[in-house]
């Protein structure tokens, strides 16, 4: 029989559909794999309520251990934790950055009204006269900017606490 | 785990989500300019996303165990108890900012307060869903303030919005003897207590927009009762159109 340790391994490979240089281990939704009533259970938390790379994602999980010969799994979504940007790994930042996506940066400033927008170095030249364009992206987790330095368009993964 | 009070309450706040999430998503394709039409239609997703965790609570809670598309798809216009403000018509674009001002700055403390509701399951999706709503209070209160103190133009269309709007504002405080008994066991926060915070937040952002807070009473309710207006059977024909022609389709 497998073990944890090999499923573990295989989820490895089950990356974001929306963001294919993470893999759902570096985005920390990956909670917790435990073997039950004969079953493999894989607990995942979702990022945003209502983010559409869900179903996926648990589709995913089901075909990348299918194909390990392990069909006896049951995926389950839950809401605690729940999940924020800090649980991205470092080097899911890492990837994220290297992929032309400025990783979440700490904000300083915690108000809703009228708040500061924060610094978000250019994920290309590292400069930090970047322009917010739109707080809303091209998926719910992304934010829109500008770099003023080289011009560049660049995703900005938002932060979420 | 049975409740009807507290499915009630669950139930209402999803149905407020979903209805203000189908009208933001009649934006798609539509929006003024291409990052607005991104941004509400990433709102619409978080509120539907919100309304599933919500309905699938609300389904243990009256013990029917109906899943959020039975809840969303399956009921009569009387059995939404949305508030009236979420299914007026998106209008033009400071009218659909301003509403969705309102409910905003409504939603955030709401959810605020539910985070430590001793019921797990509503204080984990309140848990989540509070930091979805922070971004959706930051976009609208700076539209608001953008069009109030922006051109002649984009101030009288956001008055405009205004004048039609307010009536509709006071409905989202609205408690009922459910509400009353789930306080009483601790359970959800006083609404009265909400709107307190959110007539701060409506004053601090209508005074950077230049607006003066109506001074009127005039006030319509109705959709906490099920009793809807003329807009909500259209926009449930939209929303139920594939369950009601292909009956369980699944896709």
């Amino acid at each position: 029989m497998v073990t944890i340790a090999e499923i573990s391994a295989y989820l490895d490979e089950v990356f974001d559909p929306e963001i294919p240089v993470l893999t759902i281990r570096d985005l920390g939704m990956l909670q917790h794999i435990h073997y039950e009533s004969g079953n493999w259970q894989i607990t995942i938390i979702p990022t945003y309520s209502g983010c559409p790379a869900m179903q996926q994602i648990e589709a995913d999980i089901r075909a990348k251990l299918h194909e390990k010969g392990i069909d006896n799994v049951q995926v389950s979504l839950v809401l605690s934790p729940a999940w924020t940007t800090d649980m991205i790994s470092e080097e899911g930042r890492h990837k994220l950055q290297l992929y032309g996506i400025a990783p979440p940066v700490n904000e300083p400033d915690k108000s809703v009204l009228f708040a500061e927008a924060p610094v978000v170095p250019c994920p290309k030249c590292r400069s930090k006269e970047t322009k917010m364009i739109s707080l809303f992206g091209s998926t719910a987790c992304k934010a829109h900017y500008q770099c003023q330095s080289c011009l560049e368009p660049f995703d900005y993964f938002k932060c979420l606490k | 785990m049975q409740d009807l009070a507290l499915y009630e309450y669950v139930l209402r706040m999803g149905d407020d989500s979903l209805i203000l999430g189908q009208r933001l998503g009649e934006w798609c394709g539509h929006g003024p300019i291409l990052e607005e039409d991104i941004a509400m239609t990433n709102i619409s997703l978080d509120l539907i996303g919100q309304t599933m965790s919500l309905f699938d609570l609300a389904g243990q809670l009256d013990g029917s165990g109906r899943n959020h598309d039975q809840l969303a798809f399956l009921r009569f216009e009387h059995d939404y108890k949305n508030a009236l403000l979420v299914e007026q018509p998106n209008g033009d674009f400071a009218m659909t900012m301003l509403r969705q001002f309102f409910f905003d700055a409504f939603r955030l403390p709401l959810y605020e307060a539910l985070c430590s509701c001793p019921v797990e399951q509503l204080a984990a999706i309140a848990e989540k869903s509070v930091k979805e709503t922070r971004y959706h209070l930051k976009h609208s209160s700076e539209w608001v303030i953008r069009m109030g103190d922006g051109t002649a133009e984009s101030k009288m269309r956001l008055q405009a919005a205004l004048d039609h709007l307010w009536r509709y504002t006071d409905e989202l405080f609205y408690e009922n003897e459910s509400d009353a008994q789930l306080q009483a066991k601790g359970l959800v926060p006083s609404l009265q207590s909400i709107k307190q915070t959110w007539q701060q937040t409506v004053e601090r952002v209508f005074a950077d927009a230049t607006l003066d807070i109506p001074n009127s009473n005039w006030k319509f309710e109705g959709g906490r009762f099920g009793r809807h207006s003329e807009h909500m059977g259209y926009i449930l024909s939209d929303l139920q159109y594939m369950q009601r022609t292909y009956p369980n389709m699944e896709w």
